[in-house]
């Protein structure tokens, strides 16, 4: 459940040295610009345009090229998230256990938007398709973690778990 | 192998961990320690046995005998009263529904009873983890079967023979589209996975990978055999994180025994596997954006021909097929063509794999051979519905496929039948709905979701749907017309017809059944401003007008 942050730009410093041994491993590779994303968003939880900069110098793509498909992708964000990120699952079968309800919970909960950030950082709220929990239906995904069945009176309880 | 009186298998399926199976793990292991019989007693962990609701679960062997709803502190019961004084511990099996009986053993209970299990052979059943478990069940002997003892074409001959049709949606002839890959001339070539399991409410795919992911792997490097190809990829989606790790362990451990590799069982062939993640895009489970995407770019599909077979990754000749396809392929290897078209109807041979979900008692994953009924699915495996709800559609093949009304309810479920009514057998995502599913809303959902994912690369998806979209939410918020229904047939008849790729050909499907189906729901919305499972917020629940059928 450790979830270290790292939005904050001093510790983001720090994570350019790693950059650069991704980016030297696929040098000049575009076929591996996808897998060359996934870990830089690994290391930030999103993609800084710094870092975006040094992937076009490396792999030998415009930055444009980059971005057109960092964006087709819904898993790379471009804008810095919170320091824990939920997800709740509306698929079918969860859409049919009433997921709708446990966003419209925490989005009140919160006070953000499907999308947005708290203010204080601490948490993203997004929706995803299905994270394969379906026959435990309504699912949500903190972090790395599924809560499965989910109502949204346990919803507090989960939150007070991500500090 | 070293040989163990009693094994526990507790399941470690995603849905198990959901629901806490960790705990129940450590604390057997650490009570058969106190007991001294780390020796004589194997734990394991396993891949998903198929009903999650029940989890977390232990399966003790060899007895077959089944425990649910587990938590840590009855660890203690499961070692001292069966394992060590033998006595199976009732409290904890699974309780017959109707006489309450406690049922000791899982090939006993109703939902195990009535499946076949060629698929999922292993899920369950072995450590996923431990290349030995997979060997001990025959592991990599179809392999060994295919490159010392079968031409290529004798590999072809027994696919097509079985019947075999792809499992990713389409039902496409496996042997069939193999045949053409390997007729192809130019070199390299490629065998491709689909993990992407894009469909929601499906999770089939990601069972059979966290469960038993050499079984893929064997028969993709039989494929690459038949096809002519050294080099593999899975792609497999990024929301899959267990699934990822264990198909990594696999990989590894395969290449360590050199069933991955140079020179393959001595004959010669190499053939080695990469996993290539996805990003969250559902369109890239379309077999050409999937190849787009693995060469590092948008995953826009393009027109075919070309095929794959011809001209798919890098340019290359491709075989794509589906993680279920794959999965059933050593076993067809080895017990023979005829004995696997046994299974299923006439020309929709074998089992599915399906995933029960929704309003129904017995939610998870079960395996049949075709053509079961879709009663038996849904009140014999499945338990019926929730207490004291009552059926209304079965949704068959997620944002692709159907909306099955309950005078069908005895419908074979095979490709052939349910194409037959508009709906389709899909990737294997059953979700069935009570009277508290609005027919409407659940169109307006399944619209939503295609319209989010429409690539945007063809005019009548990208517009066509969010046409769609706009007239259903107009209705589920009571300012449709009547005219709108004839409107939306239209629309859905004219996307399918000139869309580009599946996505938009099979957007409207949902749309289509539901207005077949059930169109007095909609009229009631439109007509009477009424919403009879309250879920259209600016209706009203009660009929304030009679409708004349
Ligand atoms: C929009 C769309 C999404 C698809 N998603 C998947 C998927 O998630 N998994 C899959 O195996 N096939 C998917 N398919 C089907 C593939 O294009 C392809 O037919 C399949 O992978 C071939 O394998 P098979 O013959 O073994 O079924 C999808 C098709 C379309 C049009
Ligand atoms: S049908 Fe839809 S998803 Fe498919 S290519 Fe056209 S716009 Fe893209
Ligand atoms: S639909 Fe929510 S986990 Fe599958
Ligand atoms: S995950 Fe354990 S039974 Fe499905």
């Amino acid at each position: 459940m450790s979830h270290a942050c790292m939005c904050s730009s001093p510790n983001e410093e720090e994570l350019y040295p790693l950059v650069d041994q991704v980016i030297e491993k696929y040098r000049g590779n575009p076929k591996e610009l996808i897998t060359v994303l996934h870990r830089i968003q690994k290391l930030f939880d999103y993609l800084p345009r710094q870092a975006l900069e040094k992937v076009s110098d490396g792999l030998g793509m415009s930055l444009n090229e980059i971005h057109g498909v960092a964006s087709f992708y819904s898993f790379f964000s471009m804008v810095p998230k919170g320091r824990h990120s939920i997800k709740v699952c509306l698929g079918t079968a969860c859409y049919v256990k009433g997921g709708q309800k446990i966003v419209e919970h925490l989005e009140k909960k919160l006070a953000v938007h499907v999308g947005g950030t708290t203010q204080d950082r601490r948490f993203s709220l997004d929706e995803v398709r299905c994270i394969g929990a379906c026959g435990l239906a309504p699912a949500v995904l903190v972090n790395d973690d599924v809560y499965a069945k989910v109502e949204p009176d346990k919803v507090e309880e989960i939150l007070s778990k991500y500090e | 192998m070293k040989s163990w009186r009693a094994q526990v298998l507790v399941c470690a399926g995603a849905g198990c961990v959901s629901s806490g199976c960790a705990g129940v793990y450590n604390a057997i292991v650490e009570k058969i320690k106190e007991h001294g019989l780390s020796e004589e007693v194997r734990v394991i962990e396993t891949g998903c046995l198929g009903s999650c609701n029940m989890g977390p679960l232990a399966l003790v062997n060899p007895e077959g005998i089944l425990y649910m709803k587990l938590t840590p502190a009855d660890a203690g019961d499961i070692v001292l009263q069966h394992l060590v004084q033998g006595q199976p511990v009732e409290r904890l099996m699974y309780k017959d529904p109707a006489t309450g009986k406690a049922i000791a053993k899982m090939e006993d209970i109703d939902f195990f009873k009535l499946q076949q299990k060629i698929v999922l052979r292993n899920c369950g059943l072995i450590d996923p983890k431990n290349i030995d478990d997979y060997l001990e069940r025959d592991g990599y002997k179809a392999l060994e079967k295919v490159l010392l003892n079968m031409s290529p074409e004798e590999v072809i001959e027994t696919l097509i023979n079985s019947g075999l049709r792809g499992r990713g949606g389409a039902g496409f002839p496996t042997g069939l589209k193999w045949k053409f890959t390997h007729q192809a001339a130019k070199t390299p070539k490629y065998v491709v996975c689909n993990a992407d399991e894009g469909d929601p409410g499906a999770f089939m795919d990601r069972s059979v990978i966290e469960g038993d992911p050499h079984s893929v792997l064997e028969a993709m490097a039989i494929a690459g055999y038949t096809i002519g190809a050294n080099q593999g990829y899975v792609y497999i989606r990024a929301e899959y994180p267990l699934a990822i790790e264990r198909l990594t362990w696999a990989i590894d451990q395969a290449r360590e025994r050199n069933y991955l590799g140079k020179n393959i069982f001595g004959s010669g062939f190499d053939f080695d596997i990469n996993i290539k993640i996805g990003a969250g895009a559902f369109v890239c489970g379309e077999e050409t954006a999937l190849l787009a995407s693995i060469e590092g770019k948008r995953g826009e599909p393009r027109p075919r021909p070309p095929f794959p077979a011809v001209e798919g990754l890098f340019g290359c000749p491709t075989l794509i097929n589906n993680v279920e396809t794959y999965a059933n392929i050593p076993a067809i290897i080895l017990n023979g063509a005829d004995w696997f078209a046994r299974f299923g109807t006439e020309k929709s041979k074998g089992t599915k794999v399906f995933a029960l979900a929704g309003s129904i008692e017995n939610t998870g994953l079960v395996e049949v051979p075709m053509g079961t009924p879709l009663y038996d699915l849904v009140y014999k495996i499945g338990g019926g519905l929730k207490k004291d709800k009552k059926f209304k559609a079965a949704q068959t093949g997620g944002p692709s496929g159907g909306c099955i009304p309950e005078k069908y309810i005895n419908i074979p479920v095979d490709y052939e039948s349910l194409a037959q009514i508009g709906a389709i057998v899909g990737s294997g995502g059953l979700i069935i709905t009570d009277e508290d599913t609005c027919i409407v809303d659940f169109a307006r959902f399944f619209m939503e979701f295609t319209q989010n994912e429409s690539c945007g690369k063809c005019p009548p998806c990208r517009i066509g749907t969010k046409r769609i979209l706009e007239i259903l939410i107009r209705i589920t918020q009571g300012r449709g017309k009547e005219e709108d229904l004839d409107r939306l047939r239209e629309l859905c008849y004219n996307i399918k017809d000139t869309a580009l790729c599946g996505l938009g050909q099979t957007a409207p499907n949902p749309v289509l059944t539901t207005l077949k189906y059930f169109e007095d729901e909609y009229l009631e919305h439109i007509r009477d401003k009424r919403c009879r499972a309250n879920v259209c917020k600016r209706l009203t629940k009660k009929a304030g007008v009679k409708i004349s059928n």
